[in-house]
């Protein structure tokens, strides 16, 4: 399975980078959400990936029975997962009030500090 | 020793505390400081008498070979005692000089950092460290020249200053090197001692010529001579110090201390004689056709280090004495002359000579000790600087080769010496009273102790020579030979060639000097004509060279176009990532099909579809929705692959997103192609090329493993240590509980971030 995921990475990773170079700002940020997801799929993938241990300790055991999936990435990838979306939320925001202010949502346009 | 080179650091950050207290008499105060120094320094004498050398260790950075080792022998101590005596008498005329100077205190600073920097580099032991010393008396220098920062001609002579000594030192701190690679030591007296001779190694031509570039530019010799005139822009003490008697004599300092170890290859010899005695014609020609006292001074400067870089280049025993003899006649003379001229100028309120005439009845004392200093300018009997010139001609005359050319040089350059002593001495103080701006009075104490003690100094050492000889010359002599000198000084030497040149130059020098008034107006023409075609020229196109090439790469690179900086970035970081896997790794492609189920399969087929959608559609609503089912993809993805958490998270998270991006983007235009084909289908090679790159990573990533996974540790001792259960969780708020913190940090900011961004909005509508 990591294999294959290695190339839908792949093509995650191309759409996101296609996307952020566009004009648009909408386009960036849609871009930005790729590679977020891009990202977090990569740690994921690279820590290996395993069908149905999810790293929990039973009841009363002081470990889990049998091998479990590594719980560090996982919970790298969680703090991603949330700051993504905070930088997110920020950023649509900041760019509704650029458009606003700007009267443009294209990039070349907005080049100069002074409008 | 340590603290005697630091103490002017130290009291720098003082000086303006005690200017504002110590009031108009700063200048004695602060002297304190370098005459105790001098008294230190001299204490020394007795043990380098013999010609022997103190080493004085500190460790600085072992692990790099930088020490703070400290040389001392007759060479250093000769400078060392000349940088703070003389600097004694600056801090005092400058008390004087800049009376009541808003920026006074701030002069004191740096003037205090500049000597402490000069001391340092003088007696510095280790390369690297006498380089830092080097370059710190760049920097002073430049903020001195440009010390009246409001005027827009210091500011560039400052700089230009600054450049032509610095771009100096990189090629000195490379030729340093080159010398720590020949001989295997950064340490000077190491290198001094060593046996073996430089000249033949492959190393040794790179090595001089990075070496001269650095002290041919710092000592001004031509075609660099250009910044030092310019530099007069500094107030007169500066000039006084740094630009005679000091900082320009650093480069002839390195290259004396060099030259025991250098002098073996013949092109030492060579170079140094060719540039020392154009140096020494071009400034003895420009000193006789400037006008300004300051910029005459200056040349004769420049004419003085060309001077002492011929004599290095001579290299015989005489040309050693002669060498250290000028040295100090020198600086005696100059620096007396500069603070004269400082007062000339201070009290007349004009530099330009023409217009000063019989200042003598009104500046009786002023004119005494100028007239003193201008004689051993000239090397008239019985001053020093008479003994200096004797040597100066001997060596020459005695030099083991292009002996008849650096004869003939040195004859016309003291001749036109004499014209410029007179110039200085004769033409304002004696003649008919000039028509001067202000009513000069003699000048106050302060300003006249310099010249008074240093021209004193000249006149007993003339007629005393035995006493500097037995104390400090002799060992620096041999310090810049190598070997003992067996010589004794003395004013007369019997009537011999010698002095029959001198004969010969001041009589030539005396015609000149009353030709002067008619030579004057043609030799400004031609200098003004010449000007166009000399070094300063040349610096000029340099410069402008670089304003343009700057301004065409910032054209360039800086276009303010983000897509641009995001392509170039994106390029480079997946092209250098793709070229070293390849070449370190090599290019694997593998898939395996087999291990994978088919609803796996279609949640990377769905994974795949959406994102193409997503980045291909032309509706803004098509695009956010593939986002959201590209979110939900993945969360399927974790959730399948044992990630309970991070699934519920991404549909938490994802559906919060879809409805944010409905909520507001559709505030915004229609998606529209802004860019043209070419621009797509350039953005879509780098985009795939990067997600190929992405690919072959992870595979590279999953093929080798490096390292253990470090997660045992949480799995073994989540429960027992941490009561938890749910590993995942366990690690974000124990183990990681400070990450966490500062999530929640983050998210709260851009929390705070979004609602001042609507307020904002709300509070534009209720303007009008």
């Amino acid at each position: 399975m990591e294999s294959l995921m290695a190339y839908v990475i792949g093509i995650l990773f191309a759409a996101a980078i296609y996307m952020m170079l566009r004009r648009s700002i909408v386009k960036m940020v849609i871009g930005l959400i790729l590679l977020s997801n891009a990202a977090n799929l990569l740690i994921f993938a690279v820590s290996g990936m395993k069908r149905g241990a999810p790293p929990l300790i039973p009841e009363g055991a002081s470990a889990p029975l049998g091998p479990v999936a590594d719980p560090l990435p996982q919970a790298l990838i969680l703090t991603a997962i949330v700051i993504a979306f905070g930088v997110l939320a920020f950023a649509v925001v900041l760019i509704r009030r650029a458009y606003e202010i700007v009267g443009t949502d294209d990039l070349d346009q907005m080049k100069d500090t002074d409008t | 020793m340590l603290l005697a080179v630091l103490s002017g650091f130290l009291l720098a950050a003082f000086a303006p505390l005690l200017t504002r207290m110590a009031g108009k008499s700063i200048g004695w105060l602060l002297a304190v400081l370098p005459a105790s120094l001098t008294v230190y320094f001299a204490s020394f004498i007795p043990q380098i008498q013999g010609g022997d050398a103190l080493l004085i260790e500190y460790t600085w950075m072992p692990g790099l070979d930088i020490s703070l080792n400290f040389l001392l022998d007759g060479l250093s101590l000769v400078f060392a005692l000349l940088i703070s005596g003389i600097g004694t008498f600056i801090l005092i005329y400058a008390g004087s000089y800049l009376k009541g100077h808003p920026n006074l205190n701030r002069f004191y600073v740096i003037m205090l950092c500049f000597m402490a920097s000069m001391l340092g580099l003088v007696l510095s032991d280790n390369l690297i460290t006498l380089f830092v010393f080097w370059e710190l008396t760049s920097i002073t220098s430049y903020m001195l020249i440009g010390f009246n920062h409001e005027d827009m001609d210091a500011r560039k002579c400052a700089l230009q200053g600054l450049f032509v000594t610095v771009a100096g030192g990189l090629a000195l701190m490379a030729g340093l090197i080159l010398l720590a690679v020949m001989t295997g030591s950064y340490s000077l007296h190491e290198i001094l001692n060593s046996s073996e001779a430089l000249g033949s190694h492959g190393l040794y031509t790179a090595a001089l010529i990075c070496i001269l570039a650095g002290t041919f530019t710092k000592s001004a010799q031509t075609p660099f001579h250009f910044w030092l005139p310019n530099a007069m822009a500094a107030p007169t003490p500066v000039s006084a110090y740094l630009h005679s008697a000091t900082m320009v004599k650093a480069g002839v300092y390195l290259m004396a201390r060099l030259n025991p170890a250098m002098s073996d290859g013949e092109l030492w010899g060579q170079v140094l004689m060719l540039f020392g005695g154009a140096t020494m014609l071009v400034g003895a020609y420009f000193a006789f056709s400037s006008t300004g006292i300051k910029k005459v001074l200056a040349y004769s400067t420049v004419m003085a280090l060309g001077t002492l870089t011929l004599l290095i280049g001579v290299g015989t025993e005489l040309a050693m004495t002669a060498f250290v003899c000028f040295l100090v006649a020198h600086s005696l003379y100059k620096g007396a002359l500069f603070m004269i001229a400082g007062a000339l100028d201070h009290e007349t309120g004009t530099k330009d000579i023409t217009r000063m005439g019989g200042l003598r009845h009104k500046m009786p004392m002023t004119a005494l000790f100028g007239c003193l200093a201008a004689l051993s300018l000239a090397g008239l009997p019985p001053l020093f600087g008479f003994i200096a010139k004797e040597l100066l001609f001997e060596a020459v005359l005695e030099a083991p080769f292009w002996s008849t050319a650096a004869t003939l040089a040195a004859v016309v350059s003291a001749m036109l010496v004499v014209g410029v002593a007179g110039l200085v001495a004769v033409k304002p103080f004696f003649g008919k009273p000039g028509n001067t701006p202000k009513d000069p009075h003699d000048a106050p104490l302060g300003m006249l102790a310099g010249p008074a003690v240093l021209s004193v100094i000249a006149l007993l050492f003339g007629l005393l020579p035995f006493i500097p000889q037995n104390a400090v010359l002799l060992a620096a002599m041999q310090a810049v030979y190598g070997q003992p000198i067996d010589t004794y000084l003395s004013l007369w030497h019997g009537i011999n060639l010698p002095l029959m040149l001198s004969g010969v130059s001041l009589l030539a020098g005396i015609g000149l000097l009353t030709l002067w008034p008619r030579l004057q107006p043609g030799l400004y023409a031609v200098n003004t004509a010449a000007s166009r075609f000399g070094p300063e020229a040349g610096y000029f196109k340099v410069m402008e060279g670089i304003t343009h090439i700057a301004s065409w790469q910032t054209r360039v690179l800086q276009n303010g176009v983000l897509g641009m900086y995001l392509l170039i970035m994106v390029a480079i970081t997946f092209g250098l990532t793709g070229y070293t896997l390849i070449t370190r790794y090599g290019l694997h492609l593998s898939l395996q099909l087999g291990d994978s189920h088919f609803y796996e399969w279609g949640i990377a087929l769905l994974l795949v579809v959406s994102a193409v959608f997503a980045s291909s559609t032309h509706s803004r609503l098509g695009s956010v929705a593939s986002m959201g089912v590209l979110g939900f993809a993945v969360a399927l993805t974790f959730i399948l692959f044992s990630a309970p958490d991070l699934g519920i998270t991404q549909l938490l998270v994802e559906t919060l997103t879809v409805i944010l991006l409905v909520l507001v983007l559709f505030k915004l235009p229609e998606f529209v192609n802004l860019s043209s084909p070419f621009e797509r289908y350039r953005d879509l090679t780098v985009a795939v090329f990067a997600g190929v790159v992405m690919v072959l990573v992870v595979l590279a990533t999953l093929d080798i493993q490096y390292f253990e996974s470090i997660s045992s540790y949480y799995i073994e001792n989540s429960a027992p240590l941490a009561y938890g259960r749910n590993i995942v969780n366990v690690i974000l708020v124990d183990y990681r509980a400070l990450d966490t913190l500062g999530e929640i940090f983050v998210l709260s900011l851009a929390a705070l971030g979004v609602l001042s961004m609507l307020k904002l909005k709300a509070e534009d509508q209720h303007k009008p």
